[in-house]
């Protein structure tokens, strides 16, 4: 009785953007961490309001990594950006190569993290700015790891040979909105944890 | 019976957030009241249904208006009942500042778990130290200032006022009158470990001339001991344990980690409020305060009877 | 039954299909069970408790053990029964409810659920072995801080909250991902039942919530582990932060609670009145302002602190405020039942439950919302009795009954109506009995959280009671198990629809066969089985399209639920299993050592890995019915 029945089999298997169950799940993602970065950053403010002076008995961290870094990962949001774009396509040649392009900044970005940890003038067990500094980075950096993590799982997966669903894609145009959210968090914290500081003093 | 009672208020802090109870507890009774006889309403009118009834679907095609004014009725008066207990409880806030400036200025530091009071003077010699007791003149302004050495604590006579937290590196004030003479029990409200449960204090309220001799009393050092006994009990107490933790003034006993006991005798319960000041329990207290307060800070004391005796003879006479 | 449909969709058999289930309803009612028997655990903690405080100075339970008891029932009750039993029928029901053969990522559901059980455990085990929490559920510095509470506890209380929290954020998002894009076509936002819309916004608080709680929980554990100094104020942290940072999770953490059990009262009213509820659109809202409102509130807890008062004035307010949406709901339903037709039977009993412990607890939360009156009542009987008024009045009653309503569904087959009623009114009179009392303890002036009472403050008498109801509330769940197990086995076949309700869970078998719908609905009314017979025939009613020997399950758009495109869901597996192993060494190892994170780190990376690598059987299944855009 075709006449009382939807028919649904032409419809396509994944779709991109907000169509796409993926998106979703990723967007839950951002909420949380984006809530944990908020009330992070509020740990901060709260902290220093209850201070006589900020930072506690420290310098403020050294500008130097901390504005490579910003520098990185705004250069990183052209790769990126045309990674998302030709996955859209469908070209799963230049998805491969993207997908090493971002990695590599994220790799570089891991390194300079590194320096700019030792760089922060102070120790996460010297006092609560300590500690609150070293939470926030600490935090930025989990994120960065572990998307850069899964920019080189997707990379090793678009070079193993085999047959591959097309959704795959979906997965690497979402890995993509991840990492915009690495870069555009860092902005805000960098601002707190590099500028903030020296501002006021 | 000790009195430790929210709805008793004995001072005019605990007596204006009783009237604030009142109010409420009237408004909350019929509102409750209505609830109830709107569902038991509901349940008494409806006729009865099954699942086998056919669901009544008129009122998706024709609004429901009647209903809509009685239900925006009943939520405007709730409202309404909010607001005014969000004014009411507000302007109780504003009558609990506006108690006079304080003519007794007490500093309260909460440990684990006891009381240390200091009273507090324009003239530092006038200063003196007690523990787990106050004792405050009738008809005239308090002010406790909150310090915490450890963990948070919590202040709180309910019959002379509400409560207030004792926070570690912060300070806090809260201000409060007895106006009818009597002792009023409170206790620690902040869970605070171990023996939460067995951290109270007395607040004496006394007419003013029993105050201020009793204030005078205590500015005193302690009382020579009377008697051998009791000499020998103060070298048992300064050349032993005791002296590494309390404080007696006029010996050489001045450490401060444990309740000053210079006029002990004068207080009337032992271990903050656990049991009362008297020999047979401040013996068990001495030889073994695990036994009354598991886990307090204090150690067992294993004293041979004469220097037992001794000590108890002293501190008795502590007055 | 379709054979084909049900051989793709199942769960595979045996201990090995235990650990690979991905299938909702498995996960949903697993987690249920779980909670369950958390409740039962952090019961028994709360009758020995009540023993102890029978008698004043009673030496059955000691110190220590109390504040191990107390500390475990309430952490137990809030985080390992009230929040995941909520998720768990959310779960369950969600995808029935809204049309669809599958909730969204059901991998990283069954990981969430497994991550739920074993934080659940390593709590329990921990108090077994006498390393269980003391500090209160609510664990405040300094008192949990490296100082005051030496050895592993407050670590073990602190990371039991990492699991729980990262499996109820999980489950969050797995909601509001299914209630988005799962539905079947035709049921747009406007049609959406009012569970569903309860479910979905309390998976939003939750995403907005619970990383409070994860900073928080985490900043104390480096306090105790690593020595920062985020609560330590000789080093410029602050003891009150903790307290903004838990309560700023833990107020909205109560709704978490409560509006999964408003969703219960919109669904059972409705059917056992035999019409739709009244003021659907005002009921939404209020869901919905409600969720809004209870971020703003959580300094109520905090009265007793030297916050400034007009600060502490704003939060009186608000707490007093949140009690409108509360009220429209709650007239909602008095009207949609007297406009009704009434059916008194067990689920209804436990729903008018509500109207009287719900309503009396609420009333008392006016009390405590004041800032004067609650510096008397905070942290006394009194507001023990509150809480458990309005948690058991506002959820545990209402999911009683929602159980009574939905055990058919699960199981296919009825509960007793007659053991129904027996454990109605034990739980009903022993609930009043044990903790009506309180409401005077509290204005007599006993203090929460203390192991004894001494003998002449006069409490005895009401304490005995208080046990008395205690026992009472204990014999009323024995009898519910007797009647679930009981029922499971000998009671009355339910069939499709037994109560004649009108969603959408109700038009497939009970229990429904692992693709729920062998055709998905289409959805053109709000109470789908309740539409007029005489629709037009050209509309249609059903969908199909979907291939039956890959899972697929139709993605629809937002708003409008128009048919998108057709997804295929994965297959069991054991990695979401393997992963949560690898996830609870690396928790409980980094209380011990932070290095963990780094090794206990590698295993995660690598199980996470392998559960999402393509494999090969799927991906070529896939691709036979791949339509690329």
């Amino acid at each position: 009785m075709n006449h009382r029945s939807l028919d649904v089999s032409g419809l396509p298997s994944y779709k991109f953007g907000h169509a796409s169950l993926m998106w979703w799940g990723l967007m839950g993602l951002i909420a949380i961490e984006g809530m944990a970065f908020a009330l992070s950053v509020g740990m901060y403010l709260y902290l220093w309001s209850q201070a006589q002076q900020w930072p506690l008995s420290a310098a403020p961290p050294d500008l130097r990594w901390g504005t490579l870094n910003v520098l990185i990962l705004l250069a990183s949001v052209y790769p990126n950006h045309w990674t998302k774009r030709v996955a859209e396509d469908g070209d799963e040649a230049k998805m491969g190569t993207g997908l090493v392009v971002c990695s590599l900044f994220g790799v570089a970005l891991i390194g300079v993290r590194a320096l700019e940890f030792t760089t922060l003038n102070c120790r996460w067990d010297s006092n609560a700015y300590g500690s609150i500094v070293w939470l926030l980075l600490g935090l930025h950096t989990t994120h960065v790891v572990t998307d850069v993590y899964d920019t080189v799982v997707l990379a090793v997966l678009f070079f193993t040979p085999g047959p591959r669903e097309g959704r795959r894609h979906v997965d690497v145009s979402e890995n993509a909105m991840y990492w915009y959210f690495v870069v555009w968090t860092w902005l805000p914290i960098y601002a707190v944890l590099y500028l903030m500081p020296r501002l006021t003093s | 019976m000790p009195v430790q009672e929210i709805l008793a208020s004995a001072g005019p802090q605990a007596a204006h957030i009783e009237a604030l109870w009142w109010v409420t507890l009237a408004i909350c009774a019929v509102v409750f009241a209505g609830v109830l006889l709107a569902v038991a309403w509901a349940l008494l009118r409806a006729p009865r249904g099954d699942p086998a009834t056919p669901p009544d679907l008129s009122s998706l095609d024709k609004p429901e208006r009647g209903t809509a004014f009685i239900v925006i009725a009943a939520l405007a008066l709730c409202t309404a009942g909010l607001i005014f207990l969000t004014v009411a409880s507000y302007v109780t806030d504003r009558r609990l500042a506006a108690l006079g400036a304080p003519e007794v200025q007490i500093e309260l530091t909460a440990h684990r778990w006891w009381w240390e009071v200091r009273y507090q003077d324009a003239e530092p010699a006038r200063m003196f130290t007690t523990a787990n007791e106050m004792h405050i003149p009738v008809g005239k302004p308090v002010l406790v200032t909150l310090k915490a050495d450890d963990v948070i604590h919590s202040f709180w006579v309910p019959n002379l006022a509400g409560k207030k937290d004792l926070i570690p590196g912060r300070v806090a004030t809260l201000t409060m009158q007895a106006d009818a003479p009597g002792s009023y029990r409170g206790q620690c409200a902040e869970f605070c470990g171990l023996q939460h449960a067995k951290m109270a204090l007395v607040v004496f309220a006394d007419p003013p001339e029993q105050y201020q001799a009793w204030a005078a009393a205590e500015r005193k050092p302690a009382l020579p001991p009377a008697g051998e006994q009791a000499e020998h009990g103060r070298e048992v107490f300064v050349n032993g344990r005791c002296a590494m933790c309390h404080a007696i003034q006029g010996t050489s006993a001045g450490a401060r980690t444990a309740p000053d006991l210079t006029h002990f005798a004068s207080r009337a319960t032992l271990a903050a409020g656990t049991v009362p000041n008297t020999v047979g329990h401040l013996a068990g207290w001495i030889l073994d305060p695990h036994s009354i307060k598991p886990g307090v800070n204090m150690p067992a004391n294993p004293l041979d009877p004469d220097e037992l005796h001794a000590l108890l003879a002293y501190l008795g006479g502590l007055r | 039954m379709n054979p084909v449909l049900e051989q793709t969709w199942r769960d595979p058999p045996g201990l090995w299909g235990t650990l690979c289930a991905i299938d909702h309803k498995t996960i949903g009612k697993r987690t249920i069970v779980t909670a369950f028997g958390f409740f039962l655990a952090a019961g028994i903690l709360a009758a020995l408790m009540r023993l102890q405080l029978a008698r004043p100075e009673n030496t059955l339970v000691g110190p220590d053990l109390y504040n191990q008891l107390f500390t475990t029932h309430g952490t137990a009750m809030m985080f390992l029964f009230a929040v995941p039993v909520m998720q768990g029928m959310a779960i369950y029901l969600v995808p029935l409810m809204v049309g669809a053969r599958s909730v969204a990522f059901p991998r990283m559901n069954a990981f969430a659920y497994w991550v739920y059980l074993f934080g659940g455990l390593f709590l329990f085990v921990s108090l077994l072995f006498d390393i269980g929490p003391d500090a209160g559920w609510f664990s405040y510095v300094p008192l949990s801080g490296p100082q005051y509470t030496p050895g592993k506890r407050a670590d073990v209380w602190a990371q039991m909250i990492t699991f729980t929290e990262l499996s109820g954020l999980l489950v969050a998002v797995v909601v509001i991902a299914t209630v988005f894009k799962l539905r079947a076509p035709g049921l747009t936002l406007a049609r959406l039942p009012l569970f569903v819309w309860a479910m979905l916004v309390t998976a939003f608080m939750i995403l907005f919530a619970m990383p409070s709680v994860m900073l928080a929980s985490t900043a104390l554990i480096l306090d105790r582990l690593v020595s920062t100094h985020f609560y330590n104020p000789a080093e410029g942290g602050d003891a009150l932060l903790w307290q903004h940072l838990f309560w700023f999770f833990g107020h909205p953490e109560v709704y978490f609670i409560f509006i999964p059990g408003l969703a219960f009262m919109s669904s059972i009213i409705p059917t056992f009145s035999r019409r739709p509820i009244y003021g659907y659109p005002a009921i939404v809202l209020s869901l919905i302002s409600t969720a809004f409102l209870s971020f703003g509130l959580w300094v109520h807890h905090m009265f007793a602190t030297h916050i400034p008062d007009l600060g502490k004035s704003f939060f009186t307010a608000a707490s007093m405020m949140i009690a409108i949406p509360t009220a429209i709901q709650i007239f909602c339903w008095i009207t949609t039942m007297w406009k009704g037709r009434f059916d008194l039977r067990t689920p209804m009993l436990f729903v008018l439950a509500f109207f009287f412990i719900l309503v009396l607890g609420g009333l008392t939360g006016l009390m405590v919302a004041s800032v004067p009156l609650d510096l008397q009542l905070h942290d006394t009987y009194f507001v023990v009795a509150h809480l458990h008024y309005v948690l058991l009045g506002g959820a545990v009653f209402p999911l009683f009954g929602a159980w009574y309503y939905w055990f058919p569904k699960f199981t296919g087959r009825l509960m007793s109506e007659r053991l129904g009623r027996w454990q109605f009114w034990l739980f009903f009179v022993g609930f009043n009995v044990a903790f009506y009392p309180m409401h005077h303890l509290g204005l007599q002036g006993m203090p929460r959280r203390v192991y004894t009472y001494p003998v002449d403050m006069g409490w005895g008498a009401l304490n005995a009671l208080s046990t008395a109801g205690a026992v009472m509330i204990a014999a009323s769940v024995l009898v519910f198990i007797v009647n679930a197990l009981g029922s499971r086995r000998g009671g009355a076949l339910a069939g499709e629809n037994p109560w004649g309700a009108g969603t959408l869970e109700w038009a497939t078998a009970s229990p429904p066969p692992p693709y729920n719908f062998e055709r998905p609905p289409v959805v053109r009314a709000r109470d789908p089985l309740w539409e007029p017979v005489n629709e037009p025939p050209a509309e249609p009613t059903q969908v199909v399209g979907l291939a039956e020997r890959v899972r697929e399950a139709l993605v629809t758009t937002v708003v409008d639920a128009l048919p998108s495109h057709r997804l295929a869901f994965p297959q069991p597996t054991v990695w979401p299993f393997i992963s949560a192993i690898a996830v609870t060494v690396m928790f409980i190892g980094s209380i011990f050592t932070p290095w963990a994170i780094v090794w206990g780190g590698i295993p995660v990376a690598i199980a996470v890995t392998l559960w999402f690598w393509p494999k090969r059987r799927e991906t070529m299944a896939d691709l036979a019915v791949e339509k690329r855009p």
